[in-house]
């Protein structure tokens, strides 16, 4: 981790920063989406199995994700929205987790995973063009483009290729996460980014399944220089379906000793009305990230987390 | 028994204990892959062979923290192949076999203080001062005449450690020596 950042150089990463999400907000002005604005605070965060809500006072949460809220809009009948909006993780740390992070979501109403993966391209491609000329857009040796194809495999190709095997409907979490992590993600997405599609359907806790081929979500991440960028999907909008997952969730966090969250039912019944639909969160730090060349996401950020629960002092002899 | 600990505890620089030796984590990386679980990658150096390798946690498993302890010891004397030690706060007596020393033994002169890294309470390691100085018991005289800058000669120090030394060294003269290099440094003023 950098501690001690220039500050020439971390006016630069703000700038940047600053320059690319001005960008992002014209791009879906332009396009007719609406901004918008949900709570941060919330009773019944996503029952998801590995991802950790920070408890806030009175029984509420602070956000892991803003998509319960999103999902309520697009059920009223609003068709183009995005936001920018912090969101927060306990126990999330590292060259690219930040506790305390900024998403990117955007939904489209009568759309599906496709539609998205083409706002993907418009969008990167937009942000590359519009900050080449002061963001140098590398990761390590690799100059970054986006004009020209972009990759897609299913995730099948993608481990059949990178790691050997075939993940099926039901594949074991532990080794699909682990292979993912340490064969398949470090050849994805360099020098265009490079989109991963079809996750097997025992991952994909919001999203619908393939119609034909219900093994598979639609779901999709894009990586870009082996860094997972976002992470989109058709919308599942069957609230039985989906009251069914969020429960075998919320069994799963009881049986690892997590908490158990309560069951989002507003949101639940608000799928009734919810058409079909994709929505997608982007990492905009790491976009800032990616744009910059910054090799830690403290880099650009204006300021790193405060430290808590520092690891204890190691006990020493009185002589030692 | 070291502390336990949580995989959201590891990080660089922290040691642990595995299956019953000491190990440094030399790189870690914290991957969380989609909507996957948390997954803590570690290259880990085992501080007694030296060996590295990559291991990747997971949530929920447990790790000791390896019982680590620095303690200064007084060199005092070498027996046979043995080098023996005292604690300098307990005045406990330890020896060491000269392959468990290792270089060290090129610097090792009576009195000299050296920090022990013990693991367990056993020696595992040794870090010396940075400099120590050392009398020379052996050295040609340098060739008159030579005055080519730089020029140096071998001289055996009184540890029986051979270096190389400016052609003025004479015999009987005491160096200062840098032990992370090995290398020459000054002449110590009698």
């Amino acid at each position: 981790m950098k501690d001690h950042i220039e500050p020439a150089e971390k006016r630069f990463f703000l700038e940047l920063r600053s320059r690319l999400i001005h960008t992002v907000r014209s791009f879906f002005h332009d396009q007719g989406f609406l901004e918008i604005q949900t709570p941060l605070l919330t009773t019944a965060p996503a029952p998801e199995p590995h991802i950790e809500a920070i408890a806030a006072a009175q029984g509420r949460f602070l956000i892991t994700s803003p998509e319960l809220y999103m999902k309520r809009l697009l059920a009223a009948g609003y068709e183009r929205i995005f936001q920018i909006t912090p969101v927060f993780r306990a126990g999330e740390r590292g060259r690219y987790h930040h506790p305390e992070f900024s998403l990117l979501e955007w939904y489209r109403a009568n759309a599906d995973y496709r539609d998205l993966q083409k706002d993907c391209a418009d969008l990167l491609r937009t942000l590359h063009r519009r900050t080449a000329h002061t963001a140098p857009w590398r990761r390590g040796d690799t100059r970054l483009e986006v004009d020209g194809d972009w990759l897609r495999y299913t995730v099948r190709e993608a481990f059949l290729k990178f790691a050997g095997w075939e993940p099926g409907p039901d594949v074991d979490l532990d080794r699909f996460d682990v292979d993912l992590v340490e064969k398949v993600e470090p050849h994805l997405g360099f020098p265009r980014p490079c989109i991963l599609e079809d996750y097997p359907a025992n991952q994909a806790a919001l999203a619908r399944l393939k119609p034909g081929n219900p093994s598979v979500a639609e779901r999709f991440e894009l990586y870009w220089a082996g860094i997972e960028l976002a992470n989109g999907y058709s919308e599942l909008n069957d609230p039985e379906e989906q009251r069914t997952r969020f429960e075998d969730a919320i069994e799963k966090r009881r049986k690892a000793g997590l908490l158990p969250y309560p069951l989002p039912h507003t949101f639940l019944e608000s799928l009734e009305h919810l058409p079909p639909s994709a929505g997608i969160a982007l990492g905009v730090d790491r976009l800032v990230m990616l744009a910059s060349g910054a090799g830690h996401i403290d880099q650009v950020v204006a300021f790193p987390p405060d430290p808590v629960d520092p690891p204890a002092v190691e006990a020493r002899s009185p002589h030692g | 028994m070291g502390t336990t600990l949580t995989a959201g505890d590891l990080r660089k620089g922290l040691k642990l204990e595995i299956d019953g030796e000491p190990y440094l984590i030399v790189d870690f990386e914290f991957s969380k892959p989609g909507k996957g679980q948390a997954l803590y990658r570690c290259r880990l150096k085992n501080m007694i062979t030296g060996i590295q390798f990559d291991r990747t946690y997971r949530s929920g498993e447990k790790f000791w923290s390896a019982d680590l302890e620095e303690q200064d010891m007084q060199f005092l004397y070498k027996q046979g192949d043995h080098y023996h030690f005292m604690n300098t706060s307990t005045y406990e007596q330890i020896e060491l076999p000269s392959e468990q020393v290792g270089d060290a033994t090129n610097y090792l002169i009576e009195n000299l203080v050296v920090s022990m890294l013990l693991f367990q309470g056993r020696p595992i390691g040794i870090n010396l001062p940075n400099f120590v100085e050392l009398k020379v018991v052996q050295s040609d005289p340098g060739l008159k005449g030579d005055t080519a800058s730089g020029a140096t000669k071998p001289a055996t120090l009184e540890t029986g450690f051979v270096i190389q030394v400016p052609l003025f060294i004479e015999e009987g003269e005491v160096l200062k020596i840098d032990t992370r290099t090995g290398s020459y440094v000054e002449r110590v003023k009698a």
